[in-house]
């Protein structure tokens, strides 16, 4: 247990991720990945992984469940809708219940921001936070970052340090209020050197946001962003939450949408990014998901990779090297 | 014989202008004599304190708490939660009335005030001003009041309509007590579970903003204007736990124009700010949540100029199976009794250097005086004998494990308190010895 009263290895937050740690995991990362299926396949073999998702997921939930799979290892997943939370059982409970039942780690998708927090403290287990509300989605951060040093030219080279990122502008557009995404990459990028610029209507991007750290700017004109920008990650917009927000659908578009010609008036042709479930025509036009500047499916890849590191960081007691060495 | 001597300590009595060396006497309930060092000596009794170095004050009264009896004996009762509050200095206190049931009838209220709950300090109550607090119907406040009824509130929920808020208030006019006002526009604050601002984006979590408590506390404010001016009366209104900068400002305003309006500030709103949720600490969740350090700023200016007429706690116990759930779904509220005096000594009289006797004029005579609590919150003579007796100087720690009450829902566990209560008496008897 840490001084904080959670498990080590557990990610509940990038926040809590030293420049170190993101350098050790990066680097598990690589060692994973070359691994052939044999030897990956020893690595947390017998070990036991709970999927406890409260809320509906594609990407997250697969690629955890392939990435323990791959790894040698059990896993049961749990969902809200065929288990007793239904029958109104806590969520300590449920996760004392998995951990009487064996389970050594659990991944955490909930709806309620810092859940994982809960669930680490009552169980004393790692937990790994697959999304909790509106707070983080850290494992999907970590996998940005990877994408990005693997297509920007420059930084994949370099030594993963508080500098790995200088000069790399990364705009985030779209719904940032709701996005557990935009959160953990606007306190993850700056620590390593980058400049994050969050882009979309007051509505969607309080001034408010500007609290998540120095090296985060908002500028709500997404053309003049995008000529900043290396990176472009564009987040969903849920069509009844704008609603809700009173922001009009079709100036919203207007104005934030992703397309060819946006694209191409932005200076440094800039990687385009999406953590998903994205929908074609509204924040990004399909063109742009399939062009060549896309980093869309990499991004899917990385993510099966970095939650390979995650998993074995999880369960190995005498860190990275004890497992992968 | 009198029943108690409390000789040598330093008589701290606002409501008299005391603050000096005395003895007490306390005879069948009352304060029977108030005596220079020496004249009492030779006096017989059944129990003689030494309150050499310690101040002998009034016991402190709280106009705001919830002792969840009836119905959530599970969080606390009303023997539990005044042994609380003895431990904590205070004599008397207010229950509010989101009970299960809600008491909002003369049935409920005589059942609460009933001496087999066992209450052990004094225990008055304020019923519900809407029937079931739903905020349509106000309750009979004339038959409440002859029952013992000292104020009308929703507590927990507001009185939002603007009909149903003059009717109240109109109808408090004239018979002695206030409508006590949570102020909070609930249309505004819906899925929300703190502050909100920077902490509530970092966290991911809904926020309640200034305009949610300022704008009822405007609105109320208008309300009592107009009431004036069109029906000639001047009903009281009592804001109750201010906790923003805007509201305080408008209370600040209201006073200056010489409308009845008073307030109350709670101990976490002039010590914490939302920084102390850290890592989602249910702890420090309650409603109206912990803000930003200009608003608590704004709570001590508010203490320190007269704008806020007392420290009242909103002592507010939760089992500890409630707290540990998901942020957004755990309960509002804190305890508070026995962290009071502790952290206004700490914050208020060394931090800001608030004379000691304004410490305790703004938890006896001023809470006592604003509900019109005969006999309490002074040691004249005549008054009710609730006396508290603690050590000025003493610095320790809380600890949570050690309360009285049922419920340890703090966020001031282990936190730096100063001054320790020895002794309460609660009409003569010793209801607490620490």
């Amino acid at each position: 247990m840490t001084t904080s009263g959670y498990a080590v290895g557990s990610l509940l937050s990038v926040a809590e991720l030293k420049v170190e740690d993101v350098a050790a995991i990066l680097a598990a990362t690589d060692r994973i990945e070359w691994m052939t299926a044999a030897e990956k396949a020893r690595l947390l073999v017998g070990r036991r992984i709970a999927l406890l998702f409260y809320e509906s997921s594609t990407r997250t939930r697969t690629s955890f469940e392939l990435a323990a799979k791959s790894l040698g290892a059990t896993t049961t997943l749990v969902s809200d809708k065929s288990s007793s939370i239904e029958k109104g059982e806590s969520l300590k409970d449920t996760g004392l219940t998995l951990r009487a039942l064996g389970a050594e780690c659990i991944i955490l998708r909930h709806a309620s921001s810092g859940a994982p927090v809960l669930l680490a403290r009552s169980t004393g287990l790692p937990v790994l936070n697959a999304g909790d509300g509106m707070h983080e989605h850290p494992s999907q951060a970590l996998l940005d970052l990877r994408t990005m040093l693997a297509r920007l030219p420059g930084p994949g080279a370099r030594k993963v340090n508080a500098k790995l990122l200088d000069g790399v502008t990364v705009v985030i557009t779209g719904d940032i209020l709701h996005s557990r995404v935009a959160r953990s990459n606007a306190m993850l990028l700056p620590r390593l050197g980058a400049r994050v610029i969050l882009c979309g209507p007051k509505a969607l991007l309080p001034e408010d946001a500007l609290g998540l750290g120095p090296g985060v700017e908002i500028e709500r004109d997404f053309d003049k962003a995008l000529r900043k920008a290396q990176v472009v990650m564009m987040l969903r917009i849920q069509r009844e939450r704008l609603a809700g927000l009173e922001v009009n659908l079709a100036e919203y578009i207007d104005r934030y949408q992703l397309h060819t010609e946006r694209l191409a008036s932005a200076a440094n042709a800039p990687l385009v990014m999406h953590p998903g479930p994205m929908i074609r025509g509204l924040e990004i036009a399909g063109e742009v998901a399939d062009g060549p500047n896309s980093a869309i499916e990499d991004q899917v890849r990385h993510g099966l990779a970095v939650r390979s590191a995650l998993l074995v960081r999880a369960l190995s007691t005498g860190g990275f090297e004890s497992v992968t060495v | 014989m009198s029943d108690i001597l409390i000789l040598g300590g330093r008589v701290v009595d606002p409501a008299s202008g005391i603050d000096a060396a005395r003895d007490l006497m306390l005879r069948r309930g009352r304060v029977t004599a108030v005596e220079l060092p020496g004249r009492l000596t030779g006096a017989k009794a059944k129990e003689t304190i030494d309150a050499t170095g310690m101040v002998v004050a009034p016991g402190l009264v709280d106009v705001h708490v919830h002792l969840r009896e009836p119905g959530q004996t599970y969080k606390e009762s009303i023997k539990t939660g005044t042994m609380a509050a003895a431990a904590g200095g205070f004599t008397s206190v207010v229950a509010m009335p989101n009970t299960v049931p809600v008491n909002d009838s003369v049935a409920g209220l005589e059942w609460m005030l009933d001496e087999a709950r066992g209450a052990c300090v004094k225990l008055f109550a304020m019923p519900a001003a809407t029937f079931g607090s739903m905020g349509e119907e106000i309750t009979d406040f004339h038959e409440l009041q002859r029952s013992g009824a000292v104020g009308f509130t929703d507590d927990g929920k507001p009185v939002l309509e603007d009909r149903v808020m003059r009717t109240a208030l109109e109808a408090v006019a004239g018979i002695g007590v206030p409508i006590s006002q949570h102020a909070e526009d609930t249309r505004l604050t819906g899925g929300c579970s703190m502050n909100a601002g920077q902490v509530a984006f970092r966290l991911g979590l809904r926020g309640m903003t200034v305009e949610a408590e300022a704008r009822i506390v405007e609105r109320d404010i208008q309300l009592l204007r107009e009431i004036e001016r069109e029906e000639g009366l001047r009903p009281h209104l009592h804001v109750q736990h201010v906790s923003t900068a805007r509201a305080m400002e408008a209370i600040r305003r209201a006073k200056r124009e010489g409308l009845h309006v008073t307030c109350e500030v709670a101990p976490h709103h002039f010590t914490l700010t939302d920084e102390a949720i850290g890592d989602y600490d249910t702890n420090a969740k309650m409603n109206p949540p912990l803000r930003v350090e200009m608003d608590r700023r704004a709570m001590i200016a508010g203490l320190m100029d007269g704008t806020v007429d007392c420290i009242a706690t909103d002592h507010a116990p939760h089992a500890r199976f409630e707290k540990e759930q998901e942020f957004e779904r755990a309960p509002n509220g804190i305890t508070g009794l026995e962290t009071a005096l502790g952290l206004a000594l700490r914050v208020l009289h060394r931090g800001e250097g608030m004379v000691l006797s304004r410490v305790i004029e703004l938890m006896s005579a001023q809470p006592a005086g604003l509900l019109s609590l005969e006999g309490r919150g002074s040691l004249s003579v005549g008054s009710f004998a609730d006396v508290v007796i603690f050590d000025p100087a003493a610095e320790w720690s809380f600890e949570a494990k050690a309360s009285k009450s049922k419920s340890k829902n703090t966020p001031f566990d282990g936190a730096a308190m100063l001054g320790r209560v020895v002794y309460t008496v609660s009409e003569g008897r010793v209801v607490f010895k620490g």
